[in-house]
């Protein structure tokens, strides 16, 4: 989508409002299916031990979610059931993707019957996900790799029949019952056992480029806003802009030590040894006004926060109160964590209103999806917007038709970059700095950080013991 | 016959009935193109076996898309894949495992199949510079490919970056990357696309647990089950190019029509894959349905060969 946006501001091209809503229902849709399955299978296991979950009683457990969720499976014969089935997988001697994990540690802090609850829904969440990403495609082609997208607008009007639509309809429904009914429910149970997870983990300055226009008028008509939050000041937030952003690279395998806009950008790799006094990543390091900032689900929420936007404040107060936990506590792994859920349920709710509006417009006749244009000899552009993992922009140069200049600045670049020219650190070694960990073989700590942040990546963290100063590799996939 | 009834009670338990199953895997073995006297065994291969066939995933210079279509999988639904048909033993996005105790997971079970594994591979391998763009606890991409995928009792690429390089590998290739075959001078089965439909994927591996060998390849090494014909021969829109019914602009009223779209750029006539059969999602959508051309994406070194993608060749 940024690259289909950063040629339409290139070419001076405005989509109609039919394509403009479709992208936005594509992007709910995707929305809805990233952040299910980031919070059950890429970040959940670092919560939740699944080996424990064979010591539950099902009835007590079939108790608990009465108590907690409104899921729609349960009772103790299906708990049962679920636990039967991990019992034999694990009977099996054959652990597949849960080999070697860090069972047992002393950081995991659920009961047994939490453990299966969030288990049996792990198992759930695998079969919604796949229907989410069906939601996709009904108008996407496929997912992944949508593929309806062309510069002036979509290629699918063929596709906006009835049928189509409901079944678009059925799909975000059955989704958002799930996100509401079990994600939510679920996330708010885990966090009640892991408060202290409040107050680590947390960043300093914070990006949203914004997402979801609401009309022609942007960023002022984006469903989740454009803004920039320095020093945790959440009330002082401020328009942002793009022609602050930098890219250092003096201490990344790339040539020289400039600091440059992405118009300005070069991407010239020169490979060199591992050497944390001097370059040690493939990332460039993102600055905004010469600043790191986190990107995501959290930035966007206290961006939205900050400016008021009423759907979002509502859901962060009312779960705040339920936690019993301050404000502050947002800005900590688990004010990430509890930021992805509380997004999906406000961008879920808004999908049906885009639903409605497109056929309103269908229902008066205007069923143009696309406007035609012509390429220019020369020109600039830059595509912004915010996906799923956070801010994401690319920068065109355009001559004799042809792209001159390429560069894009995506979520993880931002919050996994190096340090900068002035040595500042990035949002993920900021984050990491003062985690407690228990045993330094087995940093499962490290782990609930650096995938809160839904990285893009096979990254490298490094830890190192005060004590003895021997470094650990740890290594988070 | 104990197992069989243990995994259709638990099937009904998860409200698929048997018949649906069966069902699946005749839509399965249609699709790999075997007569219908295989569906039972098919539905065999499925049916629990003891011992689950171990498959060590590798990821390499890629985007994870493969991984993410295979979680997509709807019948057989990816948590049967997982915890019921086979072992994934390493698999960097989903194992909960991480740093060494995934490494140590990874050089176990390489010990331990030796011979017996699929290794599935995902991405394209660096080879300039002693192949440095791409390490994974210190060990090169080359490295662990040429350990890894030596002891396999076959190589699966699943994508168009571990068949044949993919995008890493499109001019200028700053990075020499290869396809694996390619990278490591070995034969690969090649389950191609960006990403590829999960049924192929799936199909593949069947054909292997079932006839205990692997299909029938084309001359870029792709099943011919899912990739031999091409997506013109098969596109429901072939009789507007028959008939010169061409769109000429998005969102027309051509388009709306849906005329063929070989003047957008499609380049289904020079693509083999099964995507108008299969489509994608569960059978819901595929590109050419939602009127964008077809970009060749099963095809080796597309990104140079079938681009400019909007323009007719």
């Amino acid at each position: 989508m940024s690259s289909v946006r950063a040629i339409e501001n290139a070419v001076g091209v405005k989509i109609p409002a039919n394509a403009r809503i479709i992208r936005n229902m594509l992007h709910g849709a995707q929305f809805q299916h990233d952040h299910i399955v980031h919070f059950y299978h890429l970040h959940a296991l670092d919560w939740v031990d699944v080996v424990n979950a064979l010591k539950a009683d099902p009835k007590k457990t079939a108790a608990l979610s009465d108590n907690v969720s409104n899921a729609p499976w349960g009772g103790a014969n299906y708990f049962k059931n679920v636990q039967q089935r991990i019992k034999t997988f694990v009977d099996s001697g054959q652990l597949g993707p849960f080999t070697n994990a860090y069972w047992g540690h002393s950081a995991y802090k659920l009961p047994p019957e939490a453990n299966l609850m969030a288990a049996a829904h792990y198992i759930e969440a695998l079969r919604m996900q796949a229907k989410a990403a069906k939601m996709h495609a009904v108008f996407g082609a496929k997912n992944p790799h949508l593929q309806s997208l062309a510069v002036g607008g979509v290629t699918c009007v063929k596709d906006l029949t009835p049928d189509n639509i409901a079944e678009f309809l059925y799909l975000w429904k059955e989704t958002q019952d799930f996100v509401k009914n079990v994600y939510i429910p679920d996330l708010l149970a885990v966090a009640s056992f892991y408060k202290d997870w409040g107050a680590i983990g947390g960043t300093t300055n914070f990006l949203a480029w914004g997402e979801l226009p609401g009309s022609d008028q942007e960023p002022e008509s984006l469903f989740m806003p454009r803004g920039v939050i320095m020093n945790r000041d959440v009330a002082g937030v401020k328009m942002a802009e793009q022609e602050q952003v930098t890219e250092h690279v003096a201490h990344s395998w790339y040539k020289g030590e400039a600091a440059r806009h992405p118009h300005k950008g070069e991407t010239a790799p020169q490979h060199g040894e591992y050497d944390t006094s001097d370059r040690y990543s493939w990332f460039k390091a993102p600055r905004y006004d010469g600043e790191a900032c986190e990107v995501g689900p959290l930035a966007r929420v206290l961006v939205a926060y900050g400016k008021g936007k009423p759907e979002v404040k509502a859901l962060v107060d009312s779960t705040l109160k339920k936690l019993g936990i301050p404000v502050t506590a947002l800005f900590s792994t688990l004010g990430r964590t509890a930021a992805r859920g509380l997004e999906t349920v406000a961008i879920g709710d808004a999908m049906e209103g885009w639903v409605m509006e497109l056929v309103g417009n269908l229902k008066n006749g205007n069923t143009q999806t696309y406007q035609s244009w012509e390429m220019p000899d020369s020109a600039m552009g830059v595509g912004l917007n915010d996906v799923a993992r956070g801010s994401l922009g690319h920068w065109i140069e355009i001559e004799n038709k042809k792209i001159k200049n390429y560069q894009y600045v995506v979520p993880s670049t931002w919050n996994l970059g190096p340090r900068c020219r002035a040595g500042k650190l990035g949002p993920v070694e900021e984050a990491l700095i003062g985690t407690p960990i228990a045993d330094p073989k087995r940093p499962l700590e490290v782990l609930r950080t650096v995938h809160s942040f839904d990285p893009c990546i096979a990254c490298g963290v490094h830890v190192i013991d005060p004590d003895s100063n021997e470094v650990y590799k740890v290594r988070a996939i | 016959m104990k197992e069989e009834k243990g995994f259709y009670e638990r099937l009904a338990e998860k409200g698929v009935s048997r018949r649906d199953f069966m069902k699946y895997c005749g839509f399965l073995t249609a699709t790999m193109g075997l007569s219908s006297s295989f569906v039972p065994k098919v539905a065999e291969v499925f049916a629990a076996p003891k011992q689950r066939p171990p498959v060590v995933w590798l990821h390499f210079g890629e985007c994870t898309g493969c991984s993410e279509a295979t979680l997509r999988s709807m019948y057989p639904w990816i948590d049967q894949l997982v915890l019921e048909i086979l072992s994934i033993e390493y698999h960097e996005t989903i194992m909960a495992a991480a740093g060494h105790q995934a490494e140590d997971v990874l050089r176990s079970a390489v010990k331990k199949h030796e011979g017996n594994f699929i290794c599935v591979v995902e991405g394209a391998i660096a080879t300039k510079y002693d192949g440095a763009y791409g390490k994974i606890g210190g060990r090169t991409f080359l490295e662990i490919g040429k350990d890894v995928c030596s002891k396999a009792a076959a190589v699966v690429c699943i994508g168009n970056c571990a068949c044949f390089g993919g995008i890493q590998a499109a001019a200028p290739n700053p990075g020499g990357y290869k396809g694996v075959g390619d990278a490591l001078g070995i034969q690969t089965v090649n389950v191609s696309g960006c990403p590829p439909n999960p049924i192929n994927f799936v199909g593949t591996v069947v054909n292997y647990l079932l006839l205990g060998k692997l299909p029938e390849l084309d001359w870029a090494n792709r099943p011919l089950f899912a990739y031999g014909k091409t997506i013109h021969d098969q596109c429901p829109r072939r009789s507007h190019y028959e008939m010169d019914e061409f769109v000429e602009e998005f969102g027309s009223e051509e388009a709306a029509m849906g005329y063929c779209l070989y003047k957008m750029g499609c380049k289904g006539p020079s693509t083999y894959n099964n995507c108008p059969i299969v489509k994608f999602n569960g059978g819901t959508s595929w590109p050419i349905q939602a009127g964008h051309p077809c970009i060749g994406c099963s095809e080796p070194g597309f990104w140079d060969e079938m681009t400019p993608f909007f323009e007719s060749q």
